[in-house]
């Protein structure tokens, strides 16, 4: 937190100060020349890491995302602009249907993730670690046999099912454009893909909110509380305000994956669930045409890289690095 | 074409063979899974598993590496292949180790996975790969593909006629087929009330939400074309076009439930599928668990596909897979693969050597469809290259809404 925006912020950092006292303030003296490389030396297998595991496959996709022709003729490599607008064209509506499907489960991870977090770094006491490590728990088991069972779980005649019929919920999900009108499952529709997406993505959400409640200094809201707020005052004009960047990382890693995601619009979606990483998919396996399928990559990194920065600027750059 | 895990039919189980593929089938999530999503197998590379068959070879012809659909031969108990009749009856007898995969998924995912490396002329560290015939025919325009000795294989002889004529591969010098099946419908009469027996029954309203459809062309198209009249063998794509406008009308209709690959079958058993684009063979199994499924030929006839036997260019062992083929093209060990698989063999005197096996077997309308579904089989046509593109992309914007 190199500039605390918030009251709470500046509150926070004078007791910092004051903990470190006035000794602390002065340097500890000029640093020796050796010392200069140490930055780059220990920046250099994270730089290499980077150009050779995402530059060269970035800069390959970028290439074959231009090329023009068949799997029969041959790919030649060529400026083929028309690609992109192809892509975009062709898959828009699996586009706007990604980005939809990936904000509202963000919404739905972070109103679950966010109580969730709460309790566990407050209320946790000594069971924090297990009640972290059961938040983890799902992880050990294969990202697509949980897919799996949420099929069985959501299955036309399974409970879950039936129980939203017998109460007569249908309607409240039709309204809300959760399942297609006039329908009676919850499998194949709007909701389980979101749901499926919120579920997965879930963990994504509270480890990083956890981590920004955790570190909150609890006589920040002792002191808040001392000056007559009332706990949910406290809560407002202290701990969420503190709590932001977590919320925000958490959004990203949950967002961002979730929009590219295939897996569960393929498993738990129908052909009106088709995701952009379903249209990818497809161009990729089915019809081989490798420039679609990484110019369609590109546009969908492109609208991705758009959103982060414009919800970047919305909410400052220092709540993204905390 | 395409095989699924499910599939693993077994002729006259005793119950606790029935027993164990029962529960095979429900412990199946894992491996439904995956072929849920082979795109996920292929991104997990190739031939990492065998480091090389020089090194290997126990008996005196080194190793020969197949790679084949899921449960398309026969297997142990456990569905293990190496373990069952056919591959170590050949080891035995041949000196040769054997290392079969069941990798193949998907026709197209497999020339993603290998077209690169085939393109460039490197090995792919295959003898034999199983694919169906219309990829085959791109392999071997494209110049992927080792020609066959004829000099090992005396067995292909035996050879059934109505394979032995392909205008793509005049003389069989390329490939040999492996198995046919048909792709029709299965279904379910408790859940759809009444007996199905058309392709329309598919785009019937009553069943909205209700109807899976295979993501392979030549299954789901074909079959819509047949429906409207459109002739299969010659089509054009026009006839194409118009077939697609009739799936993505039904799609955005929301007549589909799903447009599945391989894992058709599992929908099918939990009520939520009620009718499906189906692969003959499959419904065998399937019926283990629920014997109220029925596949049939709808009346407007029926999809022929053919999986068939290759050596990709630059194969370790072309001496060794050769003798695997002309092995497997013995009627004997024929009928021991089909009357576990419950496809069609394309080896003749297998007829024969099933009756001796087992006379029921003989009358399997699978293995041996009578003459009236005969009369009503079709074999997509051959698309040239820029037909296939037309037809691919065609189809695959109808199932996706």
């Amino acid at each position: 937190m190199v500039r605390p925006a918030t009251r709470a912020g500046r509150i926070e950092r004078r007791i910092a100060r004051a903990e470190r006292g006035p000794a602390d303030a002065v340097d500890a003296g000029p640093s020796r020349r050796g010392r200069r490389s140490t930055p780059y030396l220990l920046v250099g297998p994270g730089v290499a890491w980077l150009v050779l595991l995402f530059v060269v496959p970035l800069g390959s996709l970028l290439v074959t995302s231009l090329k023009t022709g068949s799997f029969a003729e041959g790919f030649e490599t060529a400026v083929r602009l028309r690609n992109y607008s192809d892509a975009l064209s062709e898959s828009w509506e699996a586009i706007k249907r990604s980005f939809v499907f990936a904000l509202v489960a963000t919404l739905a991870a972070a109103a679950i993730g966010y109580p969730l977090a709460y309790v566990i770094a407050f209320r946790g006491g000594r069971y924090k670690g297990l009640l972290l490590g059961l938040v983890v728990l799902p992880f050990f088991t294969s990202f697509l046999m949980r897919t799996l069972a949420w099929k069985t779980i959501l299955s036309d005649s399974g409970t879950l099912n039936t129980t939203v019929d017998r109460l007569h919920l249908f309607g409240a999900l039709e309204f809300l454009r959760l399942v297609p009108e006039g329908s009676d499952r919850l499998l194949q529709t709007n909701i389980a893909v979101i749901g499926g997406l919120t579920y997965n993505f879930l963990p994504f959400m509270v480890l990083p909110i956890y981590v920004s409640l955790e570190k909150i200094d609890r006589r920040l809201v002792e002191a808040a509380r001392d000056l007559y707020s009332n706990a949910f005052r406290a809560f407002r004009k202290v701990v969420l305000p503190l709590s932001i960047p977590g919320v925000m990382a958490g959004s990203l890693l949950t967002f961002i994956p979730a929009a590219g995601d295939f897996v569960n619009a393929e498993l738990l979606g129908g052909p009106q669930q088709t995701m952009v990483g379903n249209r990818i998919q497809s161009r990729f396996f089915e019809q081989v045409d490798y420039p679609a399928a990484a110019s369609l990559s590109f546009v969908l990194m492109a609208l991705i890289l758009i959103g982060v920065l414009l919800y970047a600027r919305l909410l400052g750059t220092e709540e993204l690095t905390g | 074409m395409t095989k699924h895990p499910f599939h693993a039919p077994v002729p006259r189980m005793t119950p606790e063979r029935l027993a164990r593929r029962a529960f095979l089938r429900r412990s199946g999530l894992v491996v439904g899974g995956l072929a849920a999503a082979p795109w996920l197998l292929a991104a997990c590379g190739g031939d990492d598993d065998d480091t090389g068959g020089a090194t290997g070879g126990g008996g005196g012809g080194g190793t020969v590496r197949i790679s084949n659909w899921p449960f398309y031969i026969d297997a142990d108990d456990a569905g293990d292949p190496s373990k069952g009749q056919t591959i170590p009856g050949f080891e035995a007898l041949s000196g040769y180790d054997v290392v079969y995969d069941e990798l193949v998924n998907d026709n197209d995912e497999w020339f993603a996975k290998f077209s690169p490396d085939l393109a460039a002329g490197n090995p792919i560290g295959l003898d034999i790969a199983v694919l169906t015939t219309w990829m085959v025919e791109r392999l071997i325009g494209l110049g992927y593909l080792e020609e066959l000795d004829m000099a090992n294989l005396p067995n292909v002889a035996n050879l059934d006629p109505v394979h032995a004529a392909v205008a793509w591969d005049p003389g069989r010098r390329f490939s040999l087929p492996w198995a046919s099946g048909l792709g029709g419908i299965a279904y379910n009469p408790t859940r759809t009330g009444r007996a199905i027996t058309s392709v329309s029954d598919l785009f019937d309203p009553e069943f909205a939400g209700h109807v899976t459809v295979l993501t392979e062309m030549r299954d789901t198209l074909g079959l819509t074309m047949l429906s409207m009249g459109i002739d299969v063998t010659a089509c054009t794509p026009a006839d194409a076009q118009a077939a697609a406008a009739k799936l993505k009308a039904a799609t955005e209709a929301g007549q589909f439930r799903r447009a599945t690959g391989n894992d058709y079958v599992a929908d099918l058993l939990t009520g939520d599928t009620w009718l499906a684009v189906a692969w003959s063979g499959d419904i065998i199994s399937a019926q283990l668990e629920d014997p109220d499924l029925i596949w049939i030929a709808p009346d407007e006839g029926t999809m022929l596909f053919t999986d068939t036997m290759i050596i990709p260019r630059g194969a370790a062992n072309k001496a060794g897979a050769e003798a695997w083929m002309n092995h497997v093209y013995d009627p004997a060990i024929s009928a021991q693969i089909f009357a576990y698989t419950q496809y069609q063999s394309p080896v003749v005197g297998t007829k024969e050597k099933i009756t001796e096996l087992d006379p029921a077997l003989a009358e399997n309308p699978l293995i041996f469809p009578p003459a009236d579904v005969q009369a009503r089989t079709f074999t997509f046509k051959t698309l040239s290259d820029e037909e296939q593109i037309e037809f691919t992309t065609l189809f695959q914007d109808s199932i996706q809404a």
